[in-house]
């Protein structure tokens, strides 16, 4: 049997495993690294369940093999906490009832989080075409949208606070 | 002790405020832990090898090769999970479908599966395995079935519900009839008749998280297993019964559901993880990919059926007919029957009849899917009532309402209507500013009702006091869309404290008693009628252990604002003593403070829901975009308003992809041609507007607090909902659902061709 050896930066973290040159990043980080928050909804691209950000870009994991993240920088849903603080996209997800069963939720925050790290200020529309990659049939998308729309208001107002 | 589920109109202090569910930061933060994401030491990987044929005799199976293969741990097939002696009929049905016997029943049937020590030894071994299939001819459409050519499925078939018995099987499994007065009656009454014929496809639940299990059999005869479901006592007490253990040597853990709709009620791939364990004495993880859930789980039925409705000239509803035909899989099912129950329950009717027929197909085993078969069956009577209104020129909404069923009328499937919210729907839809608001070239409006019956069943909790007077609600029925939160509510103000100072769990099979699936719109519901009941007998025993503190009689002793107070002339000046000062001393005036209830959670109230809808037709592409949409819905009381909007919603978004899009298709081979997100397309962020909602709270007067069930009607009326914006945004009466762009542009170019009567 022939691996690979990866050695990445993982949530800010200097991480290293192994695993066959055939396995889906998505695997190893569920199964080698134990990153469970990290969702399998299809293996095929098509649900964002497994959405993390490799170099700062929204990927779905699945399509990614494990040996591609050498040398590379991996977000996670398990990483968009910081100093024992939700992230304000976290907060308005639980406050506006943004999810109900929560399987695809990691997937949406990930996505959501890049969105606002792109474009802090988007309009409805742009909300729901840049979460169109990830399917939620739990909620029909009404408060996950109000949820993220809640949260830029949060995180604008924060940084005007700031500056 | 035995309590009244009588509503009982008191006020409220916390049911209806919209608090932080338990499980929140969990799921936000990748630590909630669902089917797939449990692990035990030496686990196995489990596969499933499936039929590639519609239909085939299973001439061998050989697995020497791939039992050959190192790491492999065991191969099993139907040899190894035989079916035990005096196993009931529907049960044997479940086995058979979780792993094929002499034949193959449909395309994705399973036929041997494999635990190694690897997924890609697993991959391999499935590989090995050598199927020698002998090809039968196959149906997979309902109507093609149901002739007297068609190949029968099942030998041992003969349809039920029909006198004289049948002489031969057929695939028809039963028929079943539901109804009020004379029909001919009726219908020579009528001086408006609407006779259409319709057709739906099948659907998927379509829930994220695909089915996943780990299962731990050991040599004893005893084992575990951790499962996403919606019923792990169900689920127990099955895979049990179809392995042949003792129902209390399998504990079954549910873990966090990825949503479920009625599919996870239904074992699919767990029997066959429980004996790949057993046969290679470790623990095996089974996870099914998405293209097994598409091919082997869920869907619904596809159905055709014959929808004729009579009115007098002054919109009266004089008569119904309704012969729906509903495609159950590779097994017998209910769902015509369902579909009997529920197709004219909105209405009064003086003459109806509803007749159904369930189908056997070469397609996966139908299971629930939220309000199962009423979406169907409202698609066909809501878009002739709209029909019916144009014929008798009143206006859709007052055509309904002027026919609405109401309390104290007899419904067509057997019980008297108590208090329902049909006519409040109705009105209050009537009443909304979205029927007025203005709408541009190709666009229309429409709207429908529909209805759910709800459940209630067995049903049982546990309320446990610690000794600081926090309290723990230990309860059976799975939470599948925040019930944590509303089960936490309903404890606070039971008790008169904090929502904060309840925690609410939910049990594994060895911690509780018996549980029924969270299914029906039971779940809040049921548990939450337990837990009342859980509390109440909590607070007598707090009031014996105050009278007991104080040393007077506990009938001076009542329970108020989450505090014992003492009353009468001779003790009301002592002080109050909190849950926490009770609680504190409870070691030593009898040991730990608790309430349990055991209940059948009878008296669950019907629920009705009203939808309008404003939809906008590319007349270039036959594309649909939904642009405005309002739930109305009847939930009894809404304890946690946030969930039940959010089930609003999500119903409603489930029936616009049913509408719109969703569909299994199936090639001349009898093989499912598109099982994936890509090809199966249920409705992304971009394609939907905000769902607004309106909750009404008629009270449930079998439940305490007036509770109804909540989580199902919502996909009762998109589907008319749509053909009817649809028919008034372009002109073409849709027939066939879902209303693709394909089937759309057919219809609008048969209708350039040929005027409105003739459509899809
Ligand atoms: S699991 Fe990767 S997109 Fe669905
Ligand atoms: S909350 Fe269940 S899939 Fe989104």
């Amino acid at each position: 049997m022939s691996g690979v050896l990866v050695t990445t930066t993982i949530n800010g973290d200097a991480v290293q495993f192994a695993c066959p040159e055939e396995e889906t990043l998505l695997d190893a980080l569920r199964d080698r690294v134990g990153l469970l928050g990290v969702k399998e909804g299809c293996g095929t691209g098509d649900c964002g369940a497994c959405s993390i950000t490799l170099d700062g870009r929204l990927v779905c994991s699945c399509l990614v093999l494990g040996a591609e993240a050498d040398g590379r920088e991996i977000g996670t849903v398990e990483g968009l906490s910081e100093n024992g603080q939700l992230h304000p996209l976290q907060e308005n997800f639980i406050s506006h009832a943004a999810l109900q069963c929560g399987i695809c939720t990691p997937g949406f925050l990930v996505a959501a989080k890049s969105l606002l790290d792109r474009n802090p200020d988007p309009s409805e529309t742009e909300i729901r075409y840049a979460l169109a990659g990830n399917l939620c049939r739990c909620t029909g998308y009404d408060k996950i949208v109000r949820a993220v729309q809640s949260a830029a208001k949060q995180i604008r107002e924060q940084a005007a606070q700031s500056a | 002790m035995k309590h009244d589920n009588a509503y009982t109109g008191q006020e409220f202090k916390v049911i209806g405020t919209r608090v932080k569910r338990p499980d929140g930061i969990d799921k936000v933060t990748g630590r909630a832990r669902y089917g797939a994401d449990a692990s035990l030491p030496g686990q196995l990987v489990g596969r499933i090898l499936r039929s590639p044929h519609a239909h085939a005799r299973i001439k061998s199976i050989d697995t020497s090769k791939a039992e050959a293969l190192p790491g492999v741990k065991a191969v099993v097939t139907a040899a190894d999970m035989p079916v035990p002696e005096g196993l009931p009929a529907d049960l044997a049905h479940m086995l058979e479908n979780s792993m094929a016997r002499e034949r193959a029943l449909y395309d994705g049937h399973a036929v041997a599966a494999v635990a190694a020590i690897d997924a890609r030894t697993a991959r391999k071994a499935l590989g090995l395995i050598d199927v020698d299939y002998e090809p039968l001819p196959h149906v997979t459409d309902v109507d093609a079935a149901m002739q007297p050519d068609a190949p029968v499925i099942h030998d041992w078939l003969y349809t039920s519900g029909v006198d004289p018995k049948p002489e031969k099987p057929s695939n028809v499994s039963q028929r079943t009839e539901f109804g009020l007065g004379d029909l001919d009656q009726g219908f020579a009454e009528a001086d408006v008749v609407i006779e259409r014929s319709f057709r739906t496809e099948a659907t998927h639940q379509g829930y994220i998280e695909p089915h996943a299990c780990l299962a731990n059999v050991r040599p004893d005869g005893s084992g575990e297993l951790w499962v996403t479901t919606q019923g792990p006592f169900v689920y127990r007490n099955v895979c049990a019964q179809m392995l042949g253990m003792d129902i209390a040597k399998l504990k079954v853990t549910s873990s966090e559901i990825g949503g479920g709709f009625g599919g996870k009620t239904h074992v699919w791939a767990e029997p066959v993880a429980l004996a790949l364990s057993r046969k290679a004495n470790r623990p095996v993880k089974l996870v099914m990919t998405r293209d097994e859930v598409f091919r082997a789980s869920g869907p619904t039925s596809s159905t055709s059926m014959d929808i004729k409705l009579g009115a007098t000239r002054d919109g009266t509803l004089v008569a119904a007919r309704a012969e729906m035909r509903y495609g159950s899989g590779a097994f017998p099912g209910i769902w015509g029957m369902l579909s009997c129950m529920t197709s004219f329950a909105c209405y009064e009717i003086a003459n109806c009849k509803a007749i159904g027929y369930d189908v056997v197909l070469n397609r996966p085993k139908v299971a629930a899917y939220r309000a199962p078969s009423a979406p169907m069956a409202a698609f066909g009577v809501e878009s002739a009532m709209d029909e019916l209104a144009a014929a008798t020129g009143m206006d859709p909404v007052e055509f309904r309402l002027k026919n609405a069923s109401r309390e104290g009328g007899q419904s067509h499937y057997g019980p008297v209507w108590g208090p329902i919210g049909i006519r409040a729907t109705l009105e209050a839809v009537r009443d909304h500013p979205h029927m007025q608001a203005p709408l541009g070239p190709n666009q229309g409006r429409g709207m429908a009702c529909g209805f759910w019956f709800n459940i209630g069943g067995q049903t049982c909790c546990d309320l446990n006091i610690g000794v600081d007077g926090t309290v723990t609600l230990t309860v059976g029925t799975v939470d599948v869309g925040g019930s944590r939160a509303s089960l936490g509510l309903i404890a606070a103000e039971e008790l008169g404290i904090p929502y904060e100072q309840v925690q609410v769990n939910i049990a594994d099979t060895g911690s509780l008693g018996h549980n029924d699936m969270t299914e029906g719109s039971r779940g809040t519901f049921s548990s939450g009628m337990a837990a009342i009941f859980a509390a109440r007998n909590a607070v007598a025993v707090l009031r014996e252990r105050a009278a007991k503190m104080w040393d007077i009689p506990v009938d001076e002793v009542t329970w108020e604002d989450g505090q014992a107070k003492a009353t009468g002339s001779e003790h009301g000046n002592l002080p109050p003593l909190t849950l926490a000062d009770i609680a504190a001393k409870s070691p030593k005036t009898g040991g730990p403070i608790a309430g349990h209830n055991e209940v059948v959670a009878d008296g669950a109230g019907v629920s009705f829901a009203s939808h309008i809808c404003d939809i906008e037709v590319d007349p270039e592409t036959g594309a649909t975009k939904v642009l405005r949409y309002t739930v109305v819905q009847d939930a009894g009381k809404a304890i946690h308003p946030d969930y039940v909007e959010g089930q609003f919603q999500g119903g409603a978004a489930q029936g616009i992809g049913w509408a719109l899009n969703e569909e299994y298709i199936y090639g001349e081979d009898g093989r499912l041609q598109n099982p994936g997100f890509l090809d199966y397309r249920m409705p992304v962020c971009s394609d939907l507007p905000f769902i607004d909602t309106k909750i009404l709270e008629i009270p449930n007067p079998g439940h305490p607090y007036g509770v109804r069930g909540v989580g199902e009607t919502s996909i009762v009326p998109p589907l008319a909902a749509i053909g009817n914006a649809l028919s008034n945004a372009v002109g073409v009466r849709m027939h066939h659902v879902p209303m693709s762009p394909p089937r759309i542009l057919k219809a609008l170019r048969e209708h350039a061709r040929t005027g409105p009567e003739k459509a899809a």
